[in-house]
């Protein structure tokens, strides 16, 4: 029987929640021989090669392309989570929420004390994809079935949550894996 | 101009002894004087009574009818409730608007006229209506509105504006109030005045000994008329059983819940009635004070009570040996609120008489252990305290064997919204809302609420339902909604309602109210998914759990009894799912500021 395939990306997160995932260490061996990862920055593999079962997604929706992602992973995953502050409740790019994109892009780009920007314009390029009036928490764009909290969720918590919906059992976090004082 | 004001301030707090605790009466003189609390008026309270400043700001900061910064010489306070609203509120308030050129929350450039909204000020039975200043006018209409600024800006006294008087006491020299008190049924308690024999009931009680008072009460199976229904009898009990140096018999007359009205009608038509049931209070717990606490918005009973009250100390029923029984010295005062909802929450009402803000304290220690200045005192409501004058009077049997056989006694609900006959009913326990739909003339209704936005909201399959403590348990507020009505805009008026109303000082209520109240509106707006149901679910029931006073563990039953019983107002209401995709979520709208600002169009929608 085929292993069952793993997905992961990071959206507007810091890819700290993916250096979380490989801080399982030596367990990726025994996570490699449990999965086969399909489209992650983990493999550079960039489109989907088929169904999987597990989507692990760090950060929320900051762009049109977070957004497209996001629904290629909620419509080829059977299981999607949320992993870390960012994908949970937007994180510290929702710190911008509460400004109007113009003032927001024209503070980085324009005004800003440290600004060097003599063609006066803000970064238009195509290839650059259109920021959204706000950063999303993912599940207010797809339907998400579980949340690992932590910024990032230490490697245990990664571990002992794939673990568990690999084996089809209850996720048993231990009090240690989700205090974060 | 400094003196002078340290002068009037003085003069102000001596009248209460400067006495750091009835700082609620220096504010309220004070501003009544002033106009406003200055910076430099909090100061001088705060020296006169010896308090720190910031115990004088927190408490005009709290109270929606004290101002910090000039206000103008008339304030005009909308009634702004959903019975209101249903009763064309908005044209009343529009035409307010434009008369005067100033949005709501706004005062005239000329400082002459401030334009507020308050939540219900007990009126419902007459909607619209308003308080300009102290005065209530009610059954507005647009055209009245602009009569009334008209008379207004002609340099006419708020009082003026009152035309004909009301009924009975309303048109007392003391009173003077428009108000109708509309009795739509008199029952054997309270407004039956045919048998009733005042002064009886204090005689029999003082003939007993306070155990026997205590025991009769007991008898006749009393239970609070506020819509907690604690047995009456028990908690004197435990007042009095409460070590103390003293005690104290509070009547919370701080009716606020939105629909309710009763108590306006006790207090203008049966005073006595009610200070007789607090002068027998005091004897069967051994309390030598009394405090009716009255809502702001009746002001305008307050000099028609102190003069009940005098009257009482003149004829020696109030005073030193209260009554004639030797060592029993009672009196009452009157303690004014200020505009806070949730003063009528006993243990912030408490905190209200104690001079402070109207903050609830954490139970127990259950007032009757330790409740005005840490002492034992019994908080009962103005009706609680009526029916006691009557067992007193007439005897525990003849009360219990009123009623349906478990709810002992009479109930007076105040009916409003869509009926031919809102006002007061007093009427047996047991009665069915059918019943009392057909009597109020209200029998198309598609939904009552049934104790305030507190209480809960049933629909027809349930108006075979029995008005009592073991069925529909009421404060006294029945609201009808009739046909065509939108209930979910009932509940985000309710759920507005509580929003403003919370005082803070607990998470689950300041925060959770608001979140309640976002994901109703997102519903309402066509945005909610099936989700969102069961995230509501979720909430009000932590909400419910987690709040530290009566206000938000029951602030999200409007929107708990609409999920049970008119779940399909909601669904009907929900985004369709579309395999995995959140519906609400729009990419079009959301690229949209970004597609102006780089002048192209998203390449993904």
């Amino acid at each position: 029987m085929a292993k069952p395939k793993l997905a992961t990306a990071s959206l507007a997160g810091c890819f700290g929640c993916h250096m979380s995932i490989l801080d399982i260490d030596e367990r990726i061996l025994q996570l490699v021989e449990l999965v086969d990862f399909d489209k992650s920055p983990v493999d550079d593999i960039k489109e989907f090669t088929g169904r999987c079962r597990i989507g692990l997604i760090e950060g929320g929706c900051c762009n049109e392309e977070n957004v497209h992602v996001l629904k290629k992973f909620r419509e080829n995953c059977d299981i999607l989570v949320s992993v870390g502050e960012c994908a949970t409740m937007g994180g510290i790019p929702a710190l911008r929420n509460t400004i109007p994109l113009k003032e927001c892009l024209d503070e980085a780009f324009l005004n800003g004390p440290t600004v060097h920007n003599p063609s006066g314009r803000i970064p238009d390029d195509p290839e650059i994809p259109l920021l959204l009036n706000k950063v999303y928490p993912c599940h207010e764009v797809v339907k998400i079935d579980y949340f690992l909290p932590g910024c990032p969720p230490p490697a245990d918590a990664i571990w002992a949550a794939v673990a568990a919906l690999l084996e089809d059992k209850p996720i048993a976090l231990p009090y240690e894996l989700i205090k974060y004082d | 101009m400094s003196d002078n004001l340290e002068k009037i301030v003085s003069e102000i707090c001596t009248r209460y002894g400067n006495d750091a605790s009835r700082m609620m009466d220096v504010v309220r003189d004070a501003h009544a004087r002033f106009g406003f609390v200055s910076s430099a008026c909090a100061d001088a309270i705060a020296a006169a009574l010896k308090t720190p400043r910031v115990e004088v700001e927190s408490l005009v900061s709290f109270y929606a009818f004290f101002a910090a910064h000039p206000r103008a010489k008339v304030v005009i306070r909308l009634c702004n409730d959903i019975v209101d609203v249903m009763h064309d509120g908005h044209k009343v308030w529009e035409t307010f608007e434009q008369e005067l050129g100033i949005k709501t929350g706004e005062t005239t450039k000329d400082g002459a006229f401030s334009l507020e909204y308050t939540p219900c000020i007990g009126m419902c039975d007459q909607a619209p209506a308003a308080l300009i200043n102290d005065v209530v006018v009610t059954r507005l209409t647009a055209d009245r509105a602009r009569e009334i600024v008209r008379e207004l800006k002609s340099g006419s006294d708020p009082a003026g504006l009152v035309k004909e008087f009301g009924d009975g006491n309303n048109a007392h020299e003391l009173v003077r109030a428009m108000v109708v008190n509309n009795i739509r049924e008199r029952g054997a308690v309270v407004f039956d005045a045919e048998d009733m024999q005042p002064g009886t009931g204090l005689k029999n009680a003082l003939a007993m000994s306070p155990a026997e008072v205590i025991r009769a009460v007991k008898t006749a199976r009393l239970r609070g008329r506020g819509g907690a229904g604690f047995p009456a009898g028990m908690k004197w009990e435990f007042t009095r059983e409460s070590a103390g140096s003293f005690r104290t018999v509070i009547c919370n007359a701080d009716e606020g819940e939105p629909g309710t009205f009763k108590d306006r009608v006790i207090l203008t038509e049966r005073p006595d009635l009610l200070f007789e049931g607090m002068t027998i209070a005091g004897y069967a717990i051994g309390a030598e004070q009394g405090i009716l606490y009255l809502r702001g918005e009746y002001a305008y009973l307050q000099p028609f009570l102190e003069n009940v009250l005098n009257e009482r100390r003149a004829s020696g029923l109030l005073g030193q040996n209260s009554a004639g029984k030797a060592g029993f010295n009672f009196d009452i005062r009157i303690q004014m609120g200020a505009g806070a909802y949730v003063c009528g929450e006993e243990t912030a009402l408490i905190s209200s008489c104690e001079g402070l803000r109207g903050d609830p304290k954490t139970r127990p220690p259950f007032p009757a252990q330790r409740g005005y200045r840490g002492q034992p005192t019994a908080v009962n409501n103005v009706e609680t305290l009526c029916c006691v004058t009557r067992i007193l009077e007439k005897g525990p049997g003849w009360f219990s064997q009123i009623g349906n056989g478990k709810s002992a006694g009479t109930k007076l609900l105040s009916i409003s919204g869509d009926c031919k006959k809102p006002g007061v009913y007093e009427i047996p326990f047991g009665i069915t809302l059918q019943q009392l739909l057909v009597k109020a003339g209200g029998a198309d209704a598609i939904a009552v609420q049934v104790g305030g936005p507190s209480g809960s909201m049933v629909g027809p399959k349930d108006f075979g339902r029995q008005i009592c403590f073991e069925d529909l348990a009421t404060g006294g507020s029945i609201m009808i909604f009739g046909p065509g009505r939108n209930l979910l805009q009932v509940v985000q008026k309710f759920m507005e309602f509580f929003v403003e109303e919370s005082c803070g000082y607990c998470t689950p209520c300041r925060v959770g109210n608001r979140l309640i109240k976002e994901r109703l509106d997102r519903i309402i707006a066509g945005k909610g998914e099936k989700t969102d149901l069961a995230y509501l679910e979720q909430l009000v029931e932590m909400v419910k759990a987690a709040s530290r006073c009566g206000l938000g563990q029951t602030s999200p039953n409007p929107v708990l009894s609409t999920l049970k019983n008119f779940r399909q107002c909601y669904e009907a209401l929900l985004l369709k799912e579309t395999g995995g995709m959140q519906p609400a979520f729009d990419l079009k709208e959301a690229v949209k500021d970004a597609e102006n600002i780089a002048a192209r169009a998203s390449v993904h929608c």
